[in-house]
């Protein structure tokens, strides 16, 4: 199989409809079955709230039970699921017409006091919700009638649908304090233990006709990648996430398993702190970007399971992204050239790199490589996983960071960014930028909105401290007998909400 | 007649104090541990609010729940509030999973002595009779073959048999499962079935060092005269080991055992890892990357307890069997 055409036939809108799993041909999707499904994190924080979720056997978790007023398709364009509408004339004021009929699992039906109650809890700060910082923007959250809600934002956001339909703004029943799996999603919650597994079984009362197909989903965690992709070939799971790009060869071995790769925005980054010297001489950081291999970075370290970046964090495939701003390559002469005009001939400088951000430690080694043969002394210094995002990341002026896709542009400017966000990973400040992303959130002509963005991109990859070589592909591992496997760029399995949408054909 | 009697009658009441003093010194070492484990976890960067929060974390946010979570108290006071609850037999409320430390133990606790007990009730008399075999063929073929398989096996690194045979027996010839699912539900023969590999596993680490130990031993008493008197007196050489050498060498023989035995309450982490089996030692791991405080005190209060109990019996077994070593 052809894995980079595949990847390309994905960067096209709406390509991401076919399926993944072309071997066996289409088959209709049929009821019945129980699967067992295997992610690569576990903890005994495994929890029931979404609001709270963390790790991916979380968001798998909270899919499955509840579900969200809007959700993302294929073409990262949010659609409404619970809200039958979501309107707004200006994008600051914000009416949701609500689905009617739909039922909580221990009963109740689905109304406006719900909504309220799920979306105004992320403000409580003794929660600790995820998105917290995005609930802000929630100036006001009000019932209009039963099945209406009328929300007001601090500033115009035209992204309000795609922020909805993140899993942590999944809709809980109105008035719990810790939720315990009563949503209206498709599985019914059966067993729960933090760290160690859940159960669920189908919902026949799901509001979706026909879904869910399969009657029970066990999930468990296999944090070790090695022993997770052995349990997929020896038959005890059916699907499993984050395969490595070395693993895949093993898996596409065995006939009756394959692999689902998904093109995505995650990305691990070198941040050059631009508040700092010598980090944050613009001589350093071009001659860093030209030290970069990129193609060698997708060959070697990625197996090919990736697509080149260029130093800004909007993907190839994404809507918004911006085809006319000029790859940067590697380029030794240049990247001396900028050496010796900045002088940084003699000095040493670390780069905390580490297994908390994947590939880290071989880009590290790679630019160490390149920057001796220009006279950059690169030094390679690697930190445990442990504690790396509150010790290491963004505290020294050369670390890797990492970033998961986001449904928006906005929200990735946003968070990382944005001159006051507070994961600004660079320390950058460009009023400019801030000025086209805030505008941008209010602007309702498509075409305008687009250039904006484009501009955005442009900037960020012209001034900015964070280097990008290449966007990370999601590899998830399956056994053939699971079908319906469709990439959703948001995350490993479908989006995390496979559950709902699989078959098993046996 | 009556010396002798009485002699064995003052080392008998002598072993009670003797065995109150360990078990008292036992408790100092506990108490020590968690002051140690309470010192160090606070040397870790970040703290339990910050781990739940993550990456995404506010400062706003995590002072928030560090007070809901009581972090913000000075560590003296949270360490004492700890060890007064642990008094009264409450390990607490768990800081990451919201739900009581306890109920987080009874989980998993069953499921690692389970482990332990199957692969001590393999490993022992499998390690015994190696050591004896090798201790009475010594210099033949019998003892530099379990010699030569012993010493690999003690270089053989866990995640390395583990992983070895999960690709035999799951992956290629698919009759074991590669992880361990145990529940309550399942029946015994699904959850031996399930944990054989596990086992065979851990068989595999600590057997290899109990044989060693045990052939050392009996070697060493093999040499003394009243062997030579007791097979020149006509008996057979299996009397000989099992009726005068065994119970001679038994102290040094249980410590072995203990040692190893402590070894798989604690140090099984690797192939926890590798099967998934919710065992204490993959919680304690947990733990300390969550940084909950109370769950990760008490699993150490678990294995350090097993440890000093696993010394106890060892040393109390070397007493009964050995009147000598009382009068020291």
């Amino acid at each position: 199989m052809d894995f980079s055409r595949r990847a390309m036939m994905l960067g096209g809108l709406g390509a991401g409809l076919t399926g993944y799993a072309p071997a066996f041909g289409k088959t209709m999707p049929k009821r019945g079955g129980s699967i067992r499904v295997a992610t690569q994190s576990v903890s005994t924080a495994d929890t029931l709230d979404p609001a709270k979720g963390a790790l991916s056997t979380d968001y798998v978790r909270h899919y499955m039970l509840y579900s969200g007023l809007t959700r993302i398709g294929h073409d990262l364009i949010a659609r409404p699921s619970l809200a039958e509408r979501i309107e707004s004339a200006d994008r600051i004021t914000w009416h949701i017409a609500l689905r009617r009929g739909v039922h909580f699992h221990q009963g109740g039906e689905l109304t406006s006091a719900d909504v309220v109650f799920s979306l105004l809890r992320h403000k409580d700060p003794g929660l600790g919700s995820k998105m917290a910082s995005l609930a802000e923007q929630f100036a006001e959250v009000r019932a209009d009638g039963r099945y209406g809600v009328n929300i007001r934002l601090t500033g115009p956001n035209a992204d309000l649908p795609a922020i909805l339909a993140q899993s942590h703004f999944l809709i809980v029943r109105h008035g719990v304090d810790r939720p315990d799996g009563n949503g209206t999603g498709a599985f019914r919650l059966a067993e729960f233990k933090p760290g160690i597994r859940t159960v669920t079984v189908r919902n026949p009362d799901y509001w979706v006709p026909g879904k869910p197909y399969l009657d029970r989903v066990e999930l468990i965690a296999i944090p070790d990648e090695v022993s997770r992709v052995n349990a997929l070939l020896a038959g005890d799971v059916q699907l499993v996430n984050a395969v490595a790009p070395l693993s895949t060869r093993r898996v596409e071995a065995s006939p009756a398993h394959a692999i689902a790769t998904t093109p995505s925005a995650l990305y691990s980054n070198l941040i050059a702190r631009m508040d700092r010297l010598p980090s944050g001489n613009p001589d350093f950081i071009a001659a860093l970007k030209h030290l970069i291999d990129r193609p060698l970075v997708k060959r070697a370290l990625f197996r090919g399971y990736a697509t080149i970046g260029n130093d800004q964090p909007i993907p190839p495939f994404h809507p918004y992204y911006n085809p006319a701003i000029p790859q940067t390559a590697l380029d030794l002469d240049r990247a001396k050239w900028h050496v010796q005009r900045g002088g940084f001939q003699n000095v040493r400088l670390p780069i905390f790199c580490g297994p908390a951000v994947e590939g880290s430690v071989d880009m590290a080694s790679v630019l160490q490589e390149y920057g001796a043969r220009v006279g950059l002394d690169l030094a390679i210094t690697r930190v445990p996983s442990d504690g790396y995002w509150s010790t290491h990341w963004m505290r020294h002026p050369l670390s890797f960071g990492s970033t998961n896709p986001r449904p928006t542009a906005d929200l990735v400017f946003s968070l990382f960014y944005k001159s006051d966000a507070p994961w600004n990973e660079t320390g950058w400040k460009n009023p400019r930028f801030d000025q086209l992303l805030l505008a941008a959130r209010g602007e309702t002509n498509e075409a305008n909105r687009k250039a904006m963005y484009g501009e955005m991109q442009q900037i960020v990859h012209d001034r900015c401290g964070s280097i990008i070589p290449v966007f990370i592909n999601l590899i998830d591992g399956h056994d053939r007998r699971l079908q319906g496997l469709n990439p959703l760029p948001m995350g490993g399995l479908m989006g995390y909400q496979f559950a709902e949408h699989v078959w098993w054909a046996a | 007649m009556s010396g002798p009697k009485t002699g064995n009658g003052a080392a008998k009441a002598s072993l009670w104090p003797l065995l109150g003093r360990r078990a008292g010194s036992a408790l100092l070492t506990l108490l020590l541990v968690s002051m140690v484990i309470f010192a160090i976890a606070g040397l870790l960067p970040g703290d339990a609010a910050q781990e739940a929060l993550g990456q995404s974390a506010t400062p706003e946010q995590v002072a928030a729940l560090r007070h809901e979570m009581g972090l913000d108290q000075p560590a003296p006071v949270r360490y004492a509030r700890w060890l007064s609850g642990m008094m009264h037999g409450d390990a607490g409320q768990s800081l990451v999973a919201g739900m009581p430390v306890r109920a987080i133990i009874a989980e998993r606790l069953p499921n690692t002595l389970m482990l332990a007990g199957m692969t001590a009730v393999l490993a022992v008399p499998l390690a015994l009779v190696m050591g004896i075999a090798a201790a009475i063929r010594r210099g033949t073929w019998i003892d530099r073959a379990i010699n030569l398989a012993s010493l690999s096996m003690v270089a053989l690194p866990e995640f390395l048999v583990a992983t070895v045979g999960v690709l035999i027996f799951s992956v290629k010839l698919m009759w074991l499962p590669s992880i361990a699912m145990v529940s309550a539900e399942a029946s015994w023969s699904d959850t031996l079935r399930s944990c054989a590999l596990p086992i065979l596993s851990l068989t595999v680490v600590v057997v290899a060092q109990m044989a060693r130990m045990t052939r050392a031993a009996i070697a060493d008493q093999l040499d003394r005269p009243y062997v030579e008197m007791a097979r020149l007196k006509g008996a057979s050489l299996s009397r000989v080991v099992l009726g005068h050498v065994l119970p001679n060498c038994l102290g040094p023989i249980v410590n072995a055992m203990a040692l190893s035995l402590s070894y798989l309450m604690g140090g099984a982490i690797i192939v926890e890892t590798i099967f998934n089996f919710p065992g204490l030692a993959s919680l304690m791991v947990n733990a300390v990357t969550s940084r909950d405080m109370p769950l990760l005190q008490a699993c150490a209060m678990i294995f350090c307890s097993a440890y000093l109990l696993l010394m106890l019996v060892a040393d109390m077994v070397a007493l009964l069997a050995n009147p000598r070593l009382r009068a020291q």
